[in-house]
Parts: C-alpha cells; structure tokens; sequence
C-alpha cells in the first residue's frame, strides 16, 4: 500500500488536526480533498490525444487507420461502443472487451502481429498504443451508462465464467476478488472498496477506468487494473486479453449496469 | 501457458455454447452450472502463466475447503452445517502448535510484521521476509489511521478477552485459540476471509508468536 508523499502529508495534517473518533472521517475527506485537487489537468488528456491519433493514422504492414473497426457498432463507430464491452463478435465468434476487440482491428486491418501485444509489457511499444486506444475510445462514451448485451448464449456463459472467477479463491491468501469487493462499505488500509457484485455507482469501479494513476505515472486500461488485481492477491498472471479477463470483465461490466462512466478518470 | 492448453479451452467454450445455444440447458442458452464450472476451471488452467515466484499449480491446487466454500458463493448460500464442520475440523488438524510451548513473542516485532503487507506476489522475492497483511483488514492500535474494515477491529483484543497475564493457566484457551486462528483461520470459520498465515507458509513459528503477542500482551499498544 504505497502512498504518494502529497497524501501522506494530507493524512498527517488530518491526524493532528482531529480528535481521536473523528481521524477516520476526516482522513477520508482529506483524500477526497486531494482526488479533486487532481482532476484539474488529469494526464489522461495526453494519452487520449495519442490514442486519437493512433486511429486515425495509417499504420502497420497494411498502412491502414483504424477507421474501419466495428467495436460493436458498425464499422467506425466510436460514439457509445465502450460502455456496451465487451460483447459478443460474429467475425470473431468471441466475446471480446475493448482491448482484445482493438488487437483484432490492428491485426485485420494493420496487420500488426496481436502476439506483439499479448507478450508486452504494460506502458511499451504496441501494448501502450492500446491503452491509449482505449483511453480515446472509452473517453468518446464519457458520461454514457453502462448497457453491456447480454443477448447471446455466448454473453451470458461469459457472464457465468466471471461470476465464478470473482469467486474463485486461490494463491497463498486464499484470496478471490470477492475477499475485498464481496461487501458494501468495507476498506484496505484507508482505500474504499467498492461493492462488485451490483451497480457500485457512477464513475466507481467497473465505471473508473481507463484512468491516470498518479503513484506510479501511468495510464492504466481495465486489462491493467485487473492485472494488478490479480498480482495483489498473490495469483499467477493472466495473458493478456485473455479469456479469464473478459469474462471478469462481462460479470463486472453488466453488473455495472446503469452506471455513468466516468473514463477516462485519475486515481491516486 | 502453451497455446494448445488454450485452444483446448476455448474449444470447449465454443462447444459448450453450441451445444447449449438450442435451448438445453436451465436457462436458455446457457448451459448448466456443472458444466460452467468444468469451463471456468479449463479457462483459468489455460489462461494464467507461472510468473515471479508464483506459479499455476500451486495457486489452484485442489483444496477442499477453497472449492466447498467457493461453491457456496457462487450459488449465494452459505455453506451447509455438516459441510461446515468437516471442514473447520480438517483445518483443526493441520495446525502446527509451538514446538518449545512458547505462544507469545515480542510484540514489537509483530506490530512490525501486522504492518507489512509483502510478500508472495509475482514481484516478490523468493526468501523475503513476508508481512502479515494485518493492518490491511483490521484496526490493531488505535495510533495507526490506516487500517483496513475487512475484517473486526482488533485494538483492545486481549483486554476484551479478560487476558491480563497471557502466562496464566486462566488465559492458556485464548492463547491458544489466537495461535490456531492466525495458523489456519478456517479451523474456527470454513469459509474466513483470512489468509491461512502458517498453514499455507506466509508467516514461520516465530513470526506468528510475534503476531500473538501483539495482539495479548498487556503491554502491547493493542491492549491500552
């Protein structure tokens, strides 16, 4: 549980200013004082111009944009695909989230090798170009609800998968998503939790990211976030897009159902 | 992970959802829990990779009360009492009592290992000293602002618990009981949220009397 120094200092002055019974509420306005303090100029916005770009260039062995993907919507169309990933795709005959979704445009279309992004590493070469991708494309659907289809058997296995891994307990902890997203109104360390198992709010968990992380610089997609997930509960790693993640993403994303998001937001 | 594990996989998946899409399972086009189990457990052994010092065949290993317990969650009920019983009673026999009878330690080293929460991801290393995860999940001393709701608040454990001398024959069952619970929690709750600190090798012997002492010495933060 690191903490920027920026928050520290903020508990710190909380701890001394408060008496004893108030410390807990005032150290939690203290962080909500900060995440406002961060939303002028969120980093983002960088990444968001670059993934922009990155649609609209021709680029790979093809020399072709990305004009062309059907994130869901028909081909090209942007505007709302996000918040209704992942989905089920006939061309594919997956169900795919944003990510997996953007490595079969760049391949199809740029004839970018997908294995190029499936063995990266987060924040280089074509797998940070994805994350940028997906920071424009989930920015276009900000302030839309979450509406994720859940028309096809396909969709609804998914769905049934996620809610299993959710639960799933593993590793030397024995712990499972639901170790820490399983109850209302629960924290690690002073980090609110948010409830999974329901609609946890606008711009809250399933509805946060992509988003800025300021502790360590980067721009982080779901994929990274799950990723993390999985590392803090002491799990193997997932492959990247792989079908554990989509499928967590499908029980995370209809569950979310109704919420506004929010993406692409800065977190500590 | 090979790619051949993984198409297997989703070879299945598609086999499943084909052979569901008709109309033969419960719900409509969904095949049946038995069935959603077999793929949820083909899709995590084809999708995650050894990485660091964590690897796929010990994370997933077969273990009872992990599969018992996450059965019952995804069905939404808790789990039944026999099963329950079976269960504590199986964790009850793997908890390793203090070779030398020595069940407390130095509560100031435990306060340090209830700080901690290293160890046993992917980007630790092998051999490093692994933290308790305490503070993450419970309130400990009433000075740390930084605790977790997780779990109960544990400030005043040993004062509540009417332990004034954790040496005396009167205290010997609650220090017994705090020994077992941070060895194996699910000895005294199947399905506990708590990680299984010595059974599963998170934390040694010494650390777990540092970690009783911290929570039972009348001289620790804990009980002032």
């Amino acid at each position: 549980m690191r903490m920027s120094p920026t928050l520290f200092a903020l508990l710190g002055t909380a701890a001394l200013a408060a008496p004893a019974l108030a410390q807990e509420k005032t150290s939690i306005q203290a962080i909500e004082e900060y995440r406002e303090m961060l939303q002028d100029g969120n980093p983002a916005d960088l990444f968001d111009a670059k993934g922009e770009e990155l649609w609209k260039k021709p680029r790979g062995p093809k020399s072709a944009s990305l004009e062309k993907c059907d994130l869901g919507k028909g081909p090209g169309v942007v505007k709302g695909a996000f918040v209704e990933l992942p989905r089920y795709f006939k061309d594919t005959n997956k169900v795919q989230d944003l990510e997996s979704r953007l490595l079969t445009c760049m391949s199809t279309l740029q004839g970018i090798d997908p294995k190029e992004v499936i063995k990266g590493q987060w924040g280089r070469g074509e797998r940070a170009n994805t994350t940028a991708l997906a920071t424009w494309i989930a920015g276009q659907s900000k302030g839309m609800r979450f509406n994720l289809p859940q028309s096809t058997a396909q969709e609804r296995t998914m769905y049934e998968v996620g809610k299993r891994l959710f639960f799933q307990r593993g590793g030397a902890h024995d712990f499972a998503c639901a170790s820490c997203h399983g109850e209302e109104g629960k924290r690690i360390r002073l980090q609110d939790l948010p409830l999974l198992t329901k609609a946890p709010g606008d711009g809250i968990g399933f509805a946060a990211w992509p988003a800025y992380r300021v502790s360590n610089g980067q721009m982080w997609s779901m994929q990274h976030r799950l990723n993390d997930c999985y590392r803090q509960q002491r799990f193997p790693e997932p492959d990247f897009v792989s079908d554990v993640t989509v499928a967590l993403g499908v029980y995370l994303g209809v569950n979310a159902k109704g919420n506004k998001s929010t993406a692409p937001t800065i977190k500590r | 992970m090979s790619k051949h594990k993984h198409f297997m996989a989703l070879a299945a998946a598609a086999a499943l959802v084909a052979g569901c899409a008709g109309g033969g399972g419960n719900v409509a086009g969904t095949p049946s829990a038995a069935e959603l189990d077999a793929l949820t457990q083909q899709i995590i052994q084809a999708d995650f990779h050894d990485k660091g010092i964590v690897k796929v065949s010990e994370a997933f290993r077969d273990d009872e009360t992990i599969r018992a317990c996450n059965a019952a969650d995804v069905a939404g009920k808790p789990l039944d009492a026999a099963a329950t019983k079976r269960i504590e009673a199986a964790n009850m026999q793997t908890i390793k009592w203090p070779a030398n009878g020595k069940y407390l330690g130095d509560w100031k080293e435990g306060e340090k290992i209830a700080q901690s929460g290293r160890g046993m991801t992917w980007t630790d290393q092998a051999g490093a000293a692994n933290g308790g995860n305490c503070y993450n999940c419970h309130q400990i001393d009433k000075k740390e602002i930084s605790f977790g709701t997780i779990g109960p608040s544990l400030y005043n454990y040993g004062k509540l618990r009417g332990v004034k001398d954790p040496s005396s024959p009167a205290a010997q069952e609650m220090v017994k009981y705090t020994w077992g619970k941070i060895w194996n929690s699910k000895a005294y709750n199947a399905c506990s949220n708590m990680p299984r600190a010595g059974h599963m090798g998170i934390l040694n012997e010494k650390q777990v009397a540092d970690i009783v002492a911290l929570l039972l010495d009348p001289k620790s933060p804990v009980n002032q």
